[in-house]
């Protein structure tokens, strides 16, 4: 890594009559780079400052862009106390449930479309095309456009307010599956002929030689589909009513409920802790596997 | 298709049995169900139903309030679409070029693909509080008199500015990783036969990002559609006065709030047709990916 980052710093050192030709473009580069930082990370450095103030001092004197007194307080109220923006339930509570949501929905759906596509590439079977068409269909059907009518169908399964419910109804679309499909087809023929050759049956050959051949692209993936997950807002609404199964993300739009009732003095401080709790385990996955999230994002959006 | 595959057993139909049963419950059913409810009319009090054809969808779409939503959708997402993906390149053409923290910059903008829309609605909508909001009060002491509870156009661009500062990321990771694709020779021969930054940009590289930008498009087109549902929960509601009430916002409150499962599922199913021409379009463009 040192050594191909040393190449461009030493071309530019050789050619320094050059680069001092160009050093209006850096310069531009660089100051369009930082107001594009500033753009996308003020909103979240002032709602983190903005947190660790008394709702007394942000009502007094408005947004805050450095850190005040009360942090300690003010994230122990949200994380641990009912009422409040919270309500009858903690963040505690809903991180858990986000988790749950996050993770159930990522292993869900690799499971779910690992398997479908091993069935679809490696097997020669009547339906197999017809099958193809049902799970390409679900791409053309958002839950947007079905809201309702799959409200009633859970409803009826009795699957309203339960971790079941939450989860299932969003793992079947076939993204995943296309994504694992075009993996498999990449890998070479012999291996399934050797591992034949071998004796290996077709469960066999899945577990001991496809899945250990697939594990960095279902890390990627998993990155990505524990954000989705975690960021599920409309299903999520839509189905639970029980407050001990709410997920951070619904906390925030009880967060704007609270604060549109007004009454008296507005918590924002609270509110301000609690998009920070949502926002931040997502946002460290996605920057601590870096590489993986934008592997994930680049060949699963495709 | 693959020369070496198993033979026949029930094995396959294990496999898929999974996916396909979860699809037929939760996909295939909820979808027939909308098509069937779209014909149906019930009555004020729920107590009869009728077959009334086209009904419903004749008085959705010579509805004016549907026909607001659906102009101010169009216009939502064109203009969405376009500011997040101009703001995106022109970072993204930045970044690849700049030697020195180009991955501290990298790092400070990817980060906000991680949050969730209703979550950047509410911080946005924090900084537009009339009370502690400072942008409220920079725009009124600008001149501007601004109010969204109010005005329709200024919530519109409130609702704007957080749909594109929500969406800037993730063009931006794929306007990077397009850049980083175009070849080395590419760009140096580019460099030799012309020296102006800017004409190599509109004459070369943007030319060689036409699919990521066609790619992109569809994807904001879609974002704008559906995902942006989050943001104006927690902002506008659809208002002042249904300013901007989306299409997906419009069937929600229809069909919960407003019970009227008809209507709601006629606009579901035209979202729906909306929908498919979108894939349609995107899949005919990268099609190199679909094989069958």
């Amino acid at each position: 890594m040192a050594a191909s980052e040393d190449i461009p710093a030493r071309a530019a050192a050789a050619a320094r009559p050059r680069r001092l030709r160009i050093s209006g473009r850096t310069l531009a580069n660089h100051a369009i780079l930082i107001l594009g930082a500033v753009f996308l990370c003020a909103p979240l450095w002032i709602a983190f400052m903005s947190s660790t103030h008394s709702a007394e001092t942000l009502y007094r004197e408005g947004l805050q862009f450095w850190f005040g007194d009360s942090m300690l307080e003010t994230y122990g109220a949200v994380m641990f106390d009912t009422g409040g923006v919270t309500k009858n339930t903690t963040a505690l509570t809903m991180l858990g449930n986000s988790m749950v949501l996050g993770l159930g929905f990522a292993i869900g759906k690799i499971v779910i479309s690992m398997t479908a596509a091993y069935a679809i590439v490696y097997f020669r079977f009547r339906l197999a095309t017809p099958f193809f068409w049902v799970i390409f269909l679900t791409l053309l059907l958002p839950l947007e456009v079905r809201i309702v009518p799959s409200y009633e169908v859970v409803a009826s399964l009795g699957l309203l307010n339960s971790y079941t419910g939450l989860i299932v109804p969003l793992i079947a679309s076939a993204t995943g599956t296309f994504f694992f499909r075009q993996f498999y087809k990449s890998v070479p023929d012999e291996l399934l002929e050797a591992a034949r050759l071998d004796g290996a049956g077709p469960l066999r050959f899945f577990l001991d030689i496809l899945v250990p051949l697939s594990r960095t692209m279902v890390a990627a993936i998993f990155i990505i589909m524990f954000v989705v997950g975690w960021n599920q807002y409309l299903w999520p609404i839509i189905m639970t009513t029980d407050d001990q199964l709410y997920t951070i993300v619904i906390g925030i739009k009880q967060v704007y409920q609270v604060l549109a009732e007004g009454g008296e003095l507005p918590q924002y401080q609270e509110a301000f802790a609690l998009t920070i709790l949502a926002i931040l385990p997502p946002v460290l996955v996605v920057l601590f596997f870096q590489r993986w999230f934008i592997k994930g994002l680049l060949e699963s959006e495709k | 298709m693959k020369r070496a595959q198993f033979g026949h057993s029930p094995i396959p139909y294990l496999f898929v049995g999974p996916q396909l049963a979860i699809i037929v419950v939760f996909f295939l059913w909820p979808a027939g169900q909308a098509v069937y409810q779209s014909f149906l009319l019930q009555d004020a009090f729920g107590l009869s139903t009728r077959f009334v054809w086209f009904r419903n969808y004749e008085d959705t779409i010579l509805n004016t309030v549907w026909l607001e939503s659906a102009g101010f959708t169009l216009l939502f997402s064109a203009l969405v679409s376009f500011f997040s993906i101009a703001v995106a390149l022109l970072l993204a053409v930045r970044a690849n070029e700049v030697i020195h923290a180009a991955n501290a910059y990298k790092t400070l903008l990817i980060w906000a693909y991680a949050v969730a829309p209703p979550v950047a609605g509410l911080i946005g909508g924090l900084m537009f509080n009339p009370f502690i909001g400072d942008l409220y009060h920079l725009f009124n002491a600008a001149g501007w008199d601004f109010n969204h509870t109010r005005d329709g156009f200024d919530a519109s661009f409130m609702v704007i500015l957080i749909a594109v500062w929500k969406q800037v990321s993730i063009n931006f990771i794929f306007f990077l990783a397009g850049l980083q694709g175009i070849p080395a020779s590419v760009q140096e021969a580019a460099r030799l036969d012309c020296r102006s930054d800017e004409r190599r940009f509109w004459t070369i590289t943007f030319p060689l990002l036409a699919p990521t930008s066609f790619f992109l498009l569809v994807i904001n087109v879609t974002y704008a559609f559906f995902e942006t549902f989050g943001i104006i929960d927690v902002t506008t509601r659809g208002g002042p006065g249904g300013a901007t009430n989306t299409l997906v916002y419009k069937v929600y409150t229809d069909g919960f709030l407003g019970a009227d499962l008809g209507g709601s599922s006629a606009q579901s199913v035209i979202l729906l047709l909306m929908v498919l021409g979108l894939t349609v379009l995107q899949f005919r463009f990268i099609e190199r990916k679909v094989h069958y």
